[in-house]
């Protein structure tokens, strides 16, 4: 077993365990948004923020990816760790107001939309990846994919057409959190 | 026509081989023929000069070499008379070379077109200095500048590129000559891995791609690391803009890298390599190719590496055009084939990168050093340089300054002796404003702060990184919210999208920016961009997006004035922010040449010719067309 | 050029069927094509064992391919630190404006020219530059890339 803190008090994992297994494990409240148990964290909404000091020197890291190591003194509503966070769910909400999880996370938070919001926007994809990956590791296809980068990066189906790999048993609009996928469903299933 | 080079004996005949045909008992003629010289013209002067030279059954040789340098003097031209110093010729164009072979054929050393003479060649790793003459120059030859009198050169001392504008670079045996492959013998039969790996350490050499982390511990992690088989690579994808080191190090000295990565591998006990290079790059791409095939056809890659049992052989990855591809983890995504998404480095690559498996990664610069500190000692190299950071460092010296060029100068040098004396200082009527160092994870450092010395640690406490080694010298014509403005667009452009802070946070930081460079924002928003800087910075998955904040932080807390006079006063210091500018003519200076009006894609300028012109406010899209091709500095942009 | 069996044979020859070579191996198609037509690369993900998504995903990040057909001339305007602190976007929007190209990037209707960025050729000492098909035009200035354009467009 592994030995570290959580909020200056004591708590045990098991080798391999990511910092917010530990956590869940014991009701400490992370926020997350591509997060899900049933495929591989990929890192990539950086909202389960936690700042971890490892003796050496302390940063922020993503507890759905960091494994614990004995010692360690995780933080996770320091000063830092609740810009970043507060910071991403401005932009999650000035790029969909209307999200139900979005609106949620910001009223925890008392974040609220600034002039920068975007209108006509209901169902905005966040690019977390729980369609790609759900597509990939628990159906077993690769229907889905991310497609381009940056700014323009999305999700799509190859040639932006009917996939001849997707099976139509809807996992993506399952699991995806936003709802946007059920507006991309049709052109991916044909 | 290749020869085998398989144990020391072959190492020495390649030698011996190798000089006479680098000093040859003729006379030799050497082009700059890197992509710097290439675009100044230097293909049209070799092909001149080699024809030249065919037609007239020369006895002599013409020849390509890489680059030294002197960008701003390219194309370069050197003669190398036999007994008599080496003679450089800049700015030589088709018409100049013409004119030097005419007194070349006729066995003379011309007298124009002289930018220095090269007394002699220092070869580092052969053992001393080889002079290019006996007793006392005369006549003009005395009265030429030597190479190291030259402001640009004086504070220079090239280790990496100690054979760049000196061989060949397709010419394994040029190398040799030089004193290439030696120190891998030294390494392979006189010392074990640890050792090696400890000179590295003792050495103090840090990674030139930007980060400066200790190469040698770097190495000693991989070889301890679990996991078979182990990689070494080599990151040549240099995608800095403005900056050039790495391209012009592979394509002047090819096997310097390939050197490097053979001596790490033996280190790390590692026999497979790989070279991402940058696909913009087709010279060194193509160098790579021919050095990796000659090395290989020599026996120094592949089996049994000069009868000493070590195997290593290295392939060649192209880049695709993505900038995030420098980023470690996304340059071996992109190896394995797939799009450069970086992931999280919790488990460093040293012990899960390429393939899951053992990987050590080193950028150009940092292998080119490597045979150095084998062949001369850990304590030669540690000579060099300040306490943290030991060796020298190259960097590309571009912008507003009079010698644009490639520099290697020992770590600690000032920003003010770089930018003044190497570089000339700012063009006339201009004034020194910053220099950007560090690419867009660097930033801006003010005259106040151009004494620093330039090192790991002390850019660091500015606010900047070494970075690859871009410096871009800025004058009072740079507005400091725009080069902020710049350097969001670029990273924008360049990231991979992935995670929020860096896809979305930019972006804010972006549209933040806009509303000053069109005057509008708050003093309140200035603290806003700092909060969000700080939370992509801290935020981000990778070191694109983890030190994208840093030319804003570093502009805002050097320039935060010229924030201010954009925000309060709605005004743009250096004339730059199209929103806050206007362009009109003074009648007092302008003569009616029409030159302007021609020039405006708007028609907004009107007027009789032999009349002062007037300018239309209202039609113009501040081009800055009228500006450029005005000649009496009539048309004014405030 | 369409897209044939036969010179895609040469290329597919050249990799073994492993996932790892299909950016190489579309680098290949797109030097021969000038782009990544649909069919060929269909024919690149089913030789490597790729699925078409993950052809798809690596086509459309790296930026040195294109799904559209390229003009018959490249122009690529360097962008890097010493050409924007030289002027290089103001000749960048002068190729723009001549060449009508409504986005950022783009091929001129007729197919004679594409246009597009690129973040430092490393000539910096000839700040603005820009890349035409192999060769570097250098000290650029708006009126010179006008200049330019006329010469190719003689071509």
């Amino acid at each position: 077993m592994i030995t570290f803190s959580i909020n200056g008090q004591e708590y045990e994992g098991q080798e391999g365990w990511t910092i917010l297994d530990v956590a869940r494990w014991n009701g400490i409240e992370i926020p997350t948004l591509c997060h899900h148990g049933a495929v591989e964290p990929y890192g990539a909404c950086r909202l389960c923020a936690v700042e971890v000091d490892d003796g050496r020197r302390s940063r922020v890291v993503i507890s759905c990816m960091y494994p614990i190591k004995a010692g360690i003194k995780v933080q996770t509503h320091s000063p830092r760790v609740l810009n970043v966070r507060r910071w991403i769910v401005q932009l999650l909400l000035d790029e969909s107001p209307e999200a139900p999880q979005i609106k949620e996370l910001a009223r925890s938070l008392g974040v609220t939309p600034s002039r920068f919001q975007k209108t006509g926007v209901d169902f905005a994809c966040h690019l977390c990846g729980l369609c790609v990956r759900t597509c990939q590791e628990v159906v077993g296809v690769q229907a889905l994919t991310f497609g381009n980068r940056g700014l323009r990066k999305e999700i799509t189906s190859p040639f932006r057409t009917a996939s001849k790999d997707c099976l139509g048993c809807g996992s993506c609009v399952y699991v995806c959190p936003t709802g946007a996928m059920e507006q991309l469903f049709s052109r991916v299933a044909g | 026509m290749q020869m085998q080079i398989k144990n020391f004996d072959d190492l020495e005949l390649a030698k011996k081989v190798g000089l006479t045909e680098l000093y040859p008992d003729k006379p030799k003629i050497l082009v700059g023929m890197a992509t710097c010289g290439l675009a100044a013209g230097a293909q049209r002067v070799y092909d001149l000069l080699h024809k030249k030279a065919q037609q007239a059954h020369w006895d002599g040789v013409v020849e390509k070499t890489g680059c030294i340098g002197f960008c701003y003097k390219e194309p370069l031209v050197d003669a190398v008379f036999p007994g008599n110093p080496r003679i450089t010729y800049e700015t030589v164009t088709p018409e100049i070379a013409e004119s030097l072979w005419m007194e070349m054929a006729a066995g003379k050393i011309p007298e124009n077109h002289v930018m220095a003479r090269l007394d002699v060649d220092d070869m580092i790793l052969d053992g001393g200095p080889r002079k290019f003459y006996k007793g006392k120059l005369t006549g003009f030859l005395a009265k030429t500048p030597r190479y190291e009198e030259l402001d640009f050169i004086k504070l220079q001392r090239h280790i990496a590129m100690r054979n760049c504008g000196f061989i060949d670079p397709d010419n394994l045996l040029h190398y040799v000559a030089r004193g290439g492959y030696f120190p891998l013998y030294t390494a392979l039969t006189a010392m074990s891995p640890e050792e090696v790996i400890n000179a590295v350490t003792t050495a103090g050499l840090r990674g030139r791609g930007g980060g400066g982390f200790p190469t040698g511990v770097k190495w000693a992690s991989c070889r301890k690391a679990k996991g078979w088989p182990k990689y070494v690579l080599c990151n040549a994808d240099e995608g800095d803009p403005g900056a050039y080191m790495d391209r012009s190090l592979i394509e002047g000295d090819p096997h310097a890298i390939l050197e490097g990565m053979l001596i790490g591998a033996y280190a790390i006990g590692s026999n497979e390599g790989y070279i991402y290079v940058r696909a913009e790059y087709p010279l060194a791409v193509k160098t790579l190719q021919r050095a990796i095939l000659a090395a290989r056809e020599a026996g120094l890659l592949g089996e049994n590496i000069l009868g000493s049992g070590f195997s290593f052989d290295i392939k060649l990855n192209l880049g695709g055009g993505a900038f995030v591809c420098g980023e470690s983890t996304a340059l071996m995504a992109s190896i394995e084939g797939k799009p450069g998404e970086p992931r999280a480095k919790y488990v460093h690559t040293v012990d899960k990168g390429l393939r899951n498996r053992p990987s050590n990664l080193n950028n150009v610069e940092t292998w080119a050093n490597v045979p150095v500190i084998i062949g001369k000692g850990a304590d030669w190299y540690r000579e060099i340089g300040t306490e943290g950071s030991k060796g020298t460092k190259i960097f590309s010296l571009v912008g507003q300054v009079k010698n644009v060029g490639l520099v290697e100068v020992p770590m600690g040098v000032t920003i003010k002796d770089l930018v003044m004396q190497v570089g000339g200082g700012v063009p006339e009527s201009r004034e020194f404003k910053a220099i950007q160092i560090g690419g867009p994870s660097g930033g801006c450092i003010p005259k106040e702060h151009w004494d620093l010395p330039i090192d790991f640690d002390s850019l660091w406490e500015a606010g900047a990184i070494m970075g690859s080694g871009g410096m871009i010298v800025m004058d009072n014509s740079t507005c400091m919210v725009d080069v902020a403005k710049f350097f969001l667009d670029f990273l924008i452009d360049e990231s991979c999208g992935k995670c929020i802070p860096c896809r979305l946070g930019l972006k804010r930081m972006r549209e933040i920016l806009e509303e000053f460079s069109t005057g509008k924002g708050s003093l309140a928003d200035l603290d806003e961009l700092e909060s969000l800087s700080e939370a992509v910075k801290d935020g981000s998955l990778c070191a694109l997006g983890g030190s994208a904040p840093n030319p804003v932080l570093t502009t805002l807390r050097y320039f935060r004035k010229e924030y201010e006079a954009h925000i309060l006063e709605h005004r743009c210091p250096a004339a730059v922010c199209k929103a806050l500018i206007t362009y009109s003519i003074n009648p007092e200076t302008c003569n009616g040449c029409t030159a302007c009006a021609a020039e405006c894609p708007q028609d907004a300028i009107t007027g009789e010719k032999k009349q002062p012109h007037t300018l239309d406010p209202s039609l113009c899209i501040k081009c800055g067309a009228c500006f450029e091709v005005c000649k009496f500095g009539a048309v004014a942009v405030a | 050029m369409s897209v044939t069996f036969k010179s895609l044979e040469n290329i597919l020859e050249r990799y073994p069927p492993s996932p790892e070579h299909l950016i190489s191996a579309l680098q290949d198609v797109q030097a021969k094509f000038n782009y990544l037509p649909a069919a060929a690369m269909t024919a690149v993900c089913d030789h490597l064992g790729v699925p078409l998504s993950r052809g798809w995903a690596v086509a459309t990040f790296y930026k040195a391919f294109s799904l559209e057909p390229k003009g018959e001339h490249d122009i690529a305007v360097c962008l890097g630190t010493a050409c924007h602190v030289r002027g290089g976007r103001n000749v960048y929007d002068k190729f723009r404006r001549d060449l009508d190209i409504a986005n950022e990037e783009g091929t001129t209707r007729d197919l004679k020219f594409s246009l597009r960025q690129v973040r430092c050729l490393g000539c910096c000492s000839m700040a603005p530059v820009a890349q035409v098909d192999e060769e570097i035009q250098g000290n650029l200035t708006q009126r010179k890339a006008g200049h330019l354009l006329k010469m190719y467009r003689k071509r």
